[in-house]
């Protein structure tokens, strides 16, 4: 690591810390996507949502036949598939967030967000193909 | 130092005044902090109900994938979000959906540039506690009617 003796970095018009610079990492370009998706996701599963746990709460005593009817409605087939792709994207991203915030190991860190990724995917698949095989 | 292998190691490194490095603690430690303000306590609770919220979407998933399965993997479900520990999973998860969902929407409204000063913060915050109870027992009470 080289440094100037008066404490100063030689150019810092760009908004890099001086540490930044000298590893030559830079940024990887996705941060800003990532935080702006976290709201996007989460502005579309507000309504989503409010509608998904406001069917279950007033369709409490629903029999197994009466859920079939339910989710084969394919207004609600429609709005339970969108529910669940935005669900995991948004827990996913959440998740990695905490993960990066408090694992500090690197490898521990990447192996668990693959890990919420996958499992992720895996589970919204399954709740997807659910959905599907009684709505189609 | 071309691999970091530690992220916290980006907070200890620092610069004299006469610019020769110097290893430094990492700041600001979590003690400094008085965790029964409403800022930082609602701060921490967001992130902890979300993550509580994933109890609920691995219910969801269950219970959909057991629809679709048949009669008897339904009738598994239904059993345990019937008895008390599924009572007690799902009221607490409802209860952290509506603090995660009305916190959130205090956080989308502070990324649009409103309610930063601390007033409103305070006031946002109590809104969002009463509002997490009124609506939590709203939604038990359409249950409950509806089972």
């Amino acid at each position: 690591m080289s440094h100037t003796t008066s404490g100063q970095p030689a150019r810092q018009a760009a908004l890099q810390s001086p540490l930044g610079r000298v590893r030559g990492a830079g940024s990887a370009k996705s941060g800003s996507h990532h935080w702006w998706m976290q709201r996007v996701t989460s502005i579309a599963l507000l309504p989503l949502t409010i509608w998904f746990i406001v069917s279950l709460a007033t369709g409490a005593g629903m029999t197994h036949g009466e859920v079939l009817m339910w989710i084969g409605n394919p207004f609600n087939a429609v709005l339970l598939l969108a529910l669940i792709a935005l669900t995991f994207h948004h827990t996913a991203s959440g998740l990695q967030v905490v993960i990066e915030d408090y694992v500090n190991q690197e490898w521990l860190k990447i192996g668990a967000i693959l890990v919420v990724k996958g499992v992720c995917w895996l589970l919204g698949l399954a709740a997807a193909l659910a959905v599907l095989r009684i709505a189609v | 130092m071309s691999i970091m292998k530690d992220s916290r190691e980006a907070t200890m490194v620092g610069r004299r005044s006469d610019g020769t490095l110097i290893r430094r603690p990492l700041s600001p430690h979590l003690q400094v902090y008085d965790m029964l303000q409403m800022t930082s306590a609602l701060s921490i609770s967001h992130r902890i109900t979300g993550v509580i919220w994933v109890a609920g979407v691995l219910v969801m998933t269950w219970w959909l994938v057991a629809a679709a399965a048949g009669p008897s993997a339904f009738g598994a479900v239904q059993w345990f979000l019937g008895s008390f520990l599924g009572i007690l999973l799902l009221m607490g998860v409802t209860a952290a959906a509506w603090f995660h969902t009305l916190a959130g929407i205090r956080h989308l409204a502070w990324d649009a540039g409103w309610g930063f000063d601390i007033p409103t913060t305070y006031k946002t915050g109590r809104a969002v506690l009463i509002g997490t109870a009124v609506l939590t027992a709203l939604t038990w009470l359409a249950l409950l009617i509806s089972w």
